[in-house]
């Protein structure tokens, strides 16, 4: 460009010349530049725009990093350490991370000091997680390094995740095998162990499902005698109730004979016992059957590493979680996330459609039309607590209220519906994301070019037909676009989740083998009310702190995995209905 | 749009005479809104032979066309005196059945409209908006439109793909293929050429050619040599006024008004 305009202003002066010499009384031409400046090229703003996309792409590159990294490391088993302090005591524990902090100096000895003053007041100490919750009171531990005398790691040492109180780090001092005591054998345990895990799981089973059925079913019965009193009055119900009470006594029956069998293996049970051993020498005497896992972690090769490291996030995805969700899996959270993020997309696909439909084909566009629009708009930036407080008024108590009295009279005072629940949630989360749904779809019809209505006119379809045949089937990709970001922030949403039915723990699954099947009453777990209770609502919170992140992680995926199966679909039905070559 | 039917719709369907006019077009005036864009325009459509609408940009001649399926109706705050008939409907009556009516017109758009469906689809879709579910029928009326369009022996092995696979001057004969599968009695044409290439072009006005005698056609065009090449009648619009109806070939040789003159010369326009 400038080498251009160099070159120009010589061959102009002289035209400018030539000019001069024909008539005297016309002044030179202005030269011209013919080069842009910068400024009209946009090279500085083009730095602004790759710069802000830089700054977002490094955000969230380092923010999935983060969770990437320590979602993806926890379940790694890490070796113990055994370290014994200046003042003689001696811990043993898993190292979980380090901080500089600045020591309370009056309070260390002579030589502490000095150390700690020659790196001006300040010192590293190490989180060791010592475990042990039942004899120590707490599972974690401070250790700075000018107390540190030495740090080993001896290969007899053990890490036991346990049904309850946690973690055990230790050594086997001896076992029981049927009630009598033993010397470890590392082979014998292995197979005990694991015929006491089989009992264990035997006993849940029977509790779970066989004597849970046997409760459900008398509790439908208690409901049937409290509804046919409610129904037909005290007398006339009397036969009725007379016959559920003989299915009641049948049922208890039954009753004694699971409990009885499973009292009978949880005798069994109690002669298998582990004798472990603190690193201060106390003792304690678990049954097997509460050993999860076990593995002395200064002692494994690398595939056993793996073979551990597998095993947990096996328990992480199928199982449910332990110790007040610190340990153990998110199978619940994780079907509850799904449910209800699908059950919310049954409601508002077809609700925002049909709305963006009426909207965009049907009605008189005017004052009115463009009021709604903005309304609608509007909606979709209320704080999502709002729609929370909304749906536990109106859905919860009120529709859920009235449902409550006209079908589940015999379980008052105790609600039905009339209570937070996956129906209630999903339908709070549909309110929250039809403006998503109406939006994309009116763009999408919108978008459908006139030739195409105008062709299927002239064929002589009607309205109706042209919508259902040519422009619906045209803006379903645009359509999709929509039910996608609805479902992505509809998953993410956690707020309005914590009135309408989100709970730390459920009993029960949604779905579960009693009758009804499907209990859209009940409340459910949320991978992101987890995040919440684990990490920040925990008695435990460092326990909980790495559960956070795996979490993070699976809630992550998750979202990733339910919007690319969308955008799958959506691609699909792209290419069906592309635009030809023309 | 009205839905009540004033008379059969299959009457439609009915061609009472093989000679005559196939639509009247009588003191038709059209508003956009506050803006007049048809004035008095009085026009007689012979029935199977071919009419040309010519003239500049924004003469009204498309305007005209699409009033005469009242395509127009889509166009909000549209306001119209006059009256056109068909066989003696007025079709701006009270309670005529707009469906019906356009069943009756088969219309083909400036650029190529097919659906995003199969080439059998696209072209029995006519039939079923209109409730035809007989295959044997479908099939039947499938080869006679393809083979009317010239196309039959192009796409016979593949009906079942997409018609956005074929090329630009097949997806227009496809859409004429459309426009006739309800065998209508009128075709109207919308610049049917202006978005193919000159060897597209001369496929479908050999198309025209033949199709020329089973159907009245009204066709829009921005070139004058195709207005001579394939129009029996040619109508002359300039500022939403009829100037000049006659034979093509008096139109084209021996104009009447000097305005006429100036354009087919080529002097402006």
């Amino acid at each position: 460009m400038t080498s251009l305009n160099e070159q120009l202003p010589p061959a102009s002066s002289a035209a400018g010349a030539a000019g001069v010499a024909a008539n005297e009384a016309v002044a030179p031409r202005a030269r011209r530049r013919y080069s842009a400046d910068l400024s009209a090229l946009g090279e500085p703003a083009l730095w602004g725009f790759g710069g802000a996309l830089a700054l977002g792409i490094i955000m969230i590159a380092l923010f999935l990093m983060v969770v990437l990294y320590n979602g993806a490391t926890t379940f790694w088993p890490k070796p113990i350490d055994r370290v014994e302090l200046t003042d003689g005591t001696v811990i043993a524990g898993v190292e979980r991370r380090g901080t500089i902090f600045r020591p309370d100096l009056p309070r260390l000895t002579e030589e502490q000091r000095a150390v700690v003053e020659e790196n001006d007041g300040f010192a590293y100490r190490t989180l060791y997680q010592t475990a042990n919750f039942d004899l120590y009171g707490d599972d974690f531990r401070w250790v700075a390094d000018f107390e540190v005398a030495e740090v080993t790691q001896p290969a007899d040492f053990y890490y036991f995740e346990r049904q309850v109180w946690g973690v055990f780090v230790g050594r086997i001092a001896g076992m029981q095998i049927n009630g009598v005591p033993m010397e470890y054998d590392a082979a014998v345990f292995r197979r005990e162990q694991a015929a006491a895990r089989d009992r264990f799981r035997e006993i849940r089973r029977l509790e779970r499902n066989d004597i849970g059925r046997i409760n459900n079913l008398i509790e439908r019965e208690r409901l049937n005698q409290r509804r046919a009193i409610l129904r037909q009055g005290e007398e006339a119900a009397a036969p009725t109730i007379a016959q559920s009470q003989e299915r009641i006594a049948e049922l208890q029956a039954e009753f004694q004979v699971l409990q009885a069998r499973v009292n009978e293996i949880r005798a069994l049970d109690r002669g298998f016992r582990v004798t472990l051993e603190e690193v201060g020498g106390r003792q304690i005497e678990p049954e097997m059957s509460q050993i999860v896992r076990y593995f002395a972690a200064n002692n494994l090769s690398w595939t056993q590493k793996l073979g551990i490291y597998l095993s947990r996030w096996g328990e992480f995805v199928s199982a449910e979680p332990r110790e007040a969700n610190t340990q153990g899996g998110v199978l619940p959270a994780i079907f509850g996330t799904v449910a209800m993020t699908l059950l919310m997309v049954i409601f508002v696909a077809p609700f925002g459609v049909i709305t963006a439909l009426y909207l965009r084909e049907y009605a008189k566009q005017g004052r009115i039309t463009s009021i709604v629009r903005i309304s609608v708009n509007n909606l979709a930036g209320v704080p999502s607590i709002v729609y929370g407080v909304f749906g536990l008024g109106f859905f919860a108590y009120t529709m859920g209220g009235t449902i409550d009295q006209l079908f589940y009279p015999e379980n008052l005072p105790n609600p039905t519906f009339g209570k937070g629940g996956i129906l209630w949630a999903s339908l709070t989360l549909a309110l929250l994301t039809v403006p998503v749904v109406i939006v994309a779809t009116e763009e999408a019809l919108a978008a459908v070019p006139r030739s195409m209505r105008e062709g299927s006119l002239a064929c002589g379809a009607s309205k109706w037909q042209t919508i259902r045949y040519v422009v619906l089937p045209k803006a379903l990709p645009g359509i999709m676009t929509g039910m996608i970001l609805a479902m992505a922030r509809g998953a993410g949403e956690v707020a309005p989740l914590m009135l309408v039915g989100v709970v730390k723990l459920a009993p029960a699954l949604p779905i579960d083998g009693f009758y009804p099947f499907i209990h859209l009453d009940r409340s459910f777990m949320h991978l992101g009310f987890h995040i919440f209770d684990v990490g920040f609502q925990s008695r435990n919170s460092e326990a909980g702190k790495p559960m956070v992140f795996v979490t993070t992680l699976l809630l992550l995926t998750l979202i990733v995995i339910m919007n690319a199966t969308a955008i799958i679909v959506r691609n699909r039905l792209k290419r069906k209905y592309a635009t030809g070559q023309f | 749009m009205q839905d009540t039917l004033e008379f059969e719709p299959t009457a439609y369907h009915i061609k009472t005479s093989d000679e005559g006019t196939a639509l009247d077009i009588r003191d038709f005036n059209l508003w956009y809104g506050q803006k007049q864009a048809l004035f008095d325009n009085n026009l007689e459509i012979q029935k199977g032979q071919v009419t040309a609408l010519i003239g500049p940009s924004g003469c009204g001649k498309s305007t005209l066309l699409r009033c005469l399926n009242r395509m127009n109706d889509l166009v909000d705050d549209l306001t119209i005196t006059g009256k056109i008939t068909v066989d003696g409907f007025d079709i701006y009556a009270k309670g005529v059945d707009v469906i019906a009516l356009r069943k009756r017109m088969g219309m083909v758009f400036q650029k190529p409209n097919p659906f995003a469906m199969s080439i059998y689809d696209n072209i029995t879709y006519p039939l079923r908006v209109d409730g035809v579910t007989k295959k044997s029928i479908l099939d039947e009326t499938v080869e006679r439109a393809l083979q009317q369009a010239a196309l039959w022996k192009e796409v016979k092995d593949r009906l079942n793909d997409s018609a956005l696979g074929l090329s630009g001057g097949q997806q227009q004969r496809l859409c004429i293929a459309r426009a006739v599968a309800s065998d209508p009695e009128v075709l109207l044409m919308d610049e049917p050429c202006s978005a193919l290439d000159p060897i597209a072009t001369a496929r479908i006005e050999e198309l025209i050619e033949e199709l020329k005698g089973t159907y009245s056609i009204v066709i829009v065009t921005h070139s004058m040599a195709q207005a001579a090449r394939v129009s029996d009648n040619t109508a002359f619009m300039y500022l939403g006024r009829l100037i000049e109806y006659g034979d093509t070939n008096t139109i084209f040789t021996n104009p009447q008004k000097s305005r006429t003159n100036d354009y087919v010369t080529g002097r402006f326009g």
